[in-house]
C-alpha cells in the first residue's frame, strides 16, 4: 500500500536525517515506528506526504509513484493520507465542528468550505466520525475549549474525514497522561482495524507501542535498524535502536545474572514492560 | 578595622575629556546663535495671548447654530471620508497585507509588498494629502485618497506582522488534508489573524477621523475645511463648537471600538 524506496531527506542545514529507508506498509497494517530523538521518525512522515520535500528516493501509494508530485496532483494525493500530530494542531478559534469538516478540504469547492456549506452527505460523516470518538455532544464547542484528549480525537476525527487510506501519526500520545495516552492508541488502531486503513505511528512509549501495534519498525540516526513484530524487540535489537547507554538504564532492574543469554530476553522483556508501564497504572 | 569609604561615580559617556569639552561648548555656542536669531516681537505675542484668551473664552459659548448648514456638511463629508477610506483602506491592506507576509509570500511578491508598505508608511498624512490636493484638486476626494493610502500602510504591516507570528501547526495540518491555497488561507491563518484585524480596524477608524480633521486644513474637505474656514475668519464661536464635536465623536468611538475590541477576543 505504502512503499518507500531508499527515501533520503538531508535539510538545507545539512543534517542527513533519512539515509535511505526502504519499507513497504500493507493495506490494513499499523506500524509503529521507534527511535531515539533526533532519528528521523517525523521527517519520514512529512516526507510521505511531502510536508517536507524528500532530498532522494521513491514514494509509492498503491503502486503510483507520489514522490515527485506537485500543485493539484500533490494535493489529490495528500489527501489520501490523513495526519494527525502531537500537539494536535487544531484550529483554536473554530469549532470542533468546522476543525472535523476541515479535513473535506481536499475535496469540495473553495465556496463550500469558506460558507460552511458542506455536502450532507459529508457533515452526516461528520457527525458520524465525531460519534465514533466519542464528541457528539462538544459539536459546536470552540477546540481551544477542549481538553488534550478530547483534542486529539477532533485530530482523529479530521484525519478521518479525508476518507484516507494511510494515517501518518507523529507521536500521539506524547502530549497526554497515561490513561489517555492509552485510549487513543487504542481508538487510533481500532479505527485503521475498522477501515482496513494502514497507519505510521510515531512513537516514543515502546511499551505503550507493543501493547497495540502488530509491527515494530526502528530507525536510529537516518536508518532503519529494526523492522519486525514487537515480540522481537529485545534488549539487543533495543540497544540497536536506542543505543547502549539509555538502555542499560531503563532495563538494570530487570537485568538478568551475566551469562544466561537463553532466557534473559524473555525475562527483561517483562521487566521493561513493567518499568515502562509503573506511570501508566 | 572598616576599609575607606570607596566612592564611585559612573563613567562619562565621552572618555576624551577634550572632546567632551568642546562638545559641551560646541552645543552652548549653537544655542546661544539660534536664539539670536529667532527675532521675537512681543507686540505679536501679546497680541497672540489676547486672541488665545478670546479663543478659549469661545468654548464656554460655542455656536452650534449660527453656521450648522456648513457644520453639519463638513461633519458628513468627514465622516464619509473617514469610513470610506477606511473599507477601501483595509480591504486593499488585506492582500498587501498576505503578500507581506514572509510565511506566506514568495520572496519578489514580499519584497514588492513591503517596498509599498514602507513608501506608504514613510509619507505623513498631511504630505500625502498636499500631493492629492495637487493632483485631484480641492474637496473630500483627496482626502478620502490620503487617508486611503494611509490606511493600506498601516493595516498592510500590522496585518502582515500579524500572519507571520501565527501558529505554524494548524498551516501544516490543513496543508496535509490536500486543501487548496485559498481554503488553506480560510481555514488555517484567517481565524488565527481574524481578531487583531478586527481591532485593528477599529483602531484605524477612530484615527482617520481625527485625520479628515487634520488634512482638511490643507485642503482636502471635510470638517477641517470648516474648521480653517472659521478660523480665518476669527469666528472662534464656530470653532469651538466644531473642536467639541470632533472631540464628542473621537470619545464615541474610542468607547466603542474598545468595546467592540474586548467581545471579539
Ligand atoms: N526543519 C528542519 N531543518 C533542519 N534540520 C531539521 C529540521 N527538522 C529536523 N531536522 C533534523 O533532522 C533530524 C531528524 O529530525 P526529526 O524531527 O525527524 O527526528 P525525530 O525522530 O522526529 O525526533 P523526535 O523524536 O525528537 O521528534 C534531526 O537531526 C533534526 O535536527
Ligand atoms: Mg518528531
Amino acid at each position: 500500500m505504502l512503499r518507500l524506496e531508499g527515501l533520503t531527506k538531508r535539510y538545507p542545514t545539512g543534517d542527513l536525517a533519512l539515509a535511505g529507508v526502504s519499507l513497504h506498509i500493507p493495506a490494513g497494517q499499523v506500524a509503529a515506528l521507534i527511535g531515539p530523538s533526533g532519528a528521523g521518525k517525523s521527517t519520514l512522515i512529512r516526507c510521505v506526504n511531502h510536508l517536507v520535500q524528500p532530498t532522494a528516493g521513491r514514494i509509492y501509494l498503491h503502486g503510483e509513484d507520489i514522490s515527485r508530485l506537485r500543485g493539484r496532483a500533490l494535493r489529490r494525493a495528500r489527501r489520501r493520507m490523513g495526519m494527525i500530530f502531537q500537539e494536535f494542531a487544531l484550529i483554536e478559534r473554530l469549532t470542533v465542528m468546522e476543525n472535523v469538516l476541515s479535513g473535506q478540504l481536499g475535496y469540495v469547492g473553495f465556496w463550500r468550505g469558506f460558507l460552511r456549506r458542506f455536502p450532507a452527505a459529508v457533515v452526516d460523516q461528520a457527525f458520524t466520525t465525531l460519534e465514533r470518538v466519542g464528541l457528539l455532544e462538544l459539536v459546536d464547542k470552540r477546540a481551544d475549549a477542549l481538553s488534550g484528549g478530547q483534542r486529539q480525537r477532533v485530530g482523529i476525527a479530521r484525519a478521518l474525514l479525508q476518507n484516507p487510506e494511510i494515517l501518518l501519526v507523529d507521536e500521539p500520545t506524547a502530549s497526554l497522561d497515561p490513561k489517555t495516552s492509552r485510549q487513543i492508541m487504542r481508538l487510533i488502531c481500532e479505527v485503521c482495524a475498522e477501515r482496513n486503513l494502514a497507519a505510521i505511528i510515531n512513537i516514543h512509549d515502546v511499551a505503550l507501542a507493543r501493547l497495540f501495534v502488530p509491527r515494530v519498525i526502528g530507525l536510529r540516526a537516518g536508518r532503519m535498524v529494526f523492522d519486525g513484530a514487537p515480540e522481537g524487540l529485545t534488549p539487543e535489537a533495543l540497544t540497536q535502536i536506542y543505543g547502549e547507554e539509555d538502555w542499560t538504564q531503563t532495563t538494570r532492574e530487570g537485568a538478568g545474572p551475566a551469562g544466561s543469554e537463553a532466557d534473559a530476553p524473555a525475562h527483561r522483556e517483562v521487566a521493561i514492560d513493567r518499568d515502562r508501564l509503573a506511570g501508566i497504572r | 578595622m572598616p576599609a575607606a569609604a570607596r566612592t564611585w561615580s559612573p563613567p562619562p559617556l565621552i572618555r576624551n575629556p577634550w572632546l567632551r569639552w568642546a562638545i559641551y561648548l560646541g552645543a552652548l555656542g549653537y544655542l546661544a546663535l539660534a536664539l539670536s536669531t529667532v527675532e521675537v516681537s512681543w507686540l505679536r505675542v501679546y497680541e497672540g495671548l489676547e486672541r488665545g484668551r478670546v479663543f478659549i473664552s469661545a468654548f464656554s459659548s460655542p455656536d452650534f447654530t449660527s453656521r450648522a448648514d456648513e457644520i453639519r456638511q463638513g461633519m458628513i463629508e468627514s465622516l464619509t471620508m473617514t469610513l470610506t477610506s477606511t473599507l477601501a483602506g483595509i480591504l486593499l491592506a488585506i492582500p498587501v497585507g498576505i503578500g507581506a507576509a514572509r510565511n506566506l509570500a514568495p520572496s519578489p511578491v514580499y519584497y514588492v509588498c513591503r517596498a509599498f508598505i514602507a513608501v506608504s508608511r514613510s509619507l505623513q498624512e498631511i504630505i500625502i494629502a498636499i500631493l492629492f490636493v495637487a493632483m485631484v484638486g480641492f474637496g473630500p476626494l483627496a482626502g478620502f485618497l490620503t487617508l486611503t493610502l494611509a490606511t493600506i500602510g498601516f493595516m498592510a504591516k500590522l496585518l502582515a506582522e500579524d500572519i507571520e507570528d501565527v501558529d505554524p501547526a494548524p498551516l501544516e495540518a490543513i496543508r496535509a488534508t490536500g486543501a487548496g491555497w485559498w481554503p488553506w488561507l480560510n481555514y488555517a491563518v484567517q481565524p488565527q489573524v481574524m481578531p487583531r484585524l478586527i481591532g485593528l480596524s477599529l483602531y484605524r477608524l477612530d484615527i482617520n477621523f481625527r485625520e479628515s480633521a487634520v488634512i482638511g486644513i490643507v485642503g482636502a474637505g471635510g470638517i477641517g475645511a470648516t474648521l480653517n474656514t472659521a478660523m480665518d475668519r476669527y469666528d472662534f464661536d464656530d470653532a469651538a463648537a466644531i473642536l467639541l464635536l470632533i472631540i464628542a465623536i473621537v470619545m464615541v468611538a474610542e468607547y466603542s471600538s474598545s468595546h467592540v475590541r474586548r467581545w471579539v477576543q
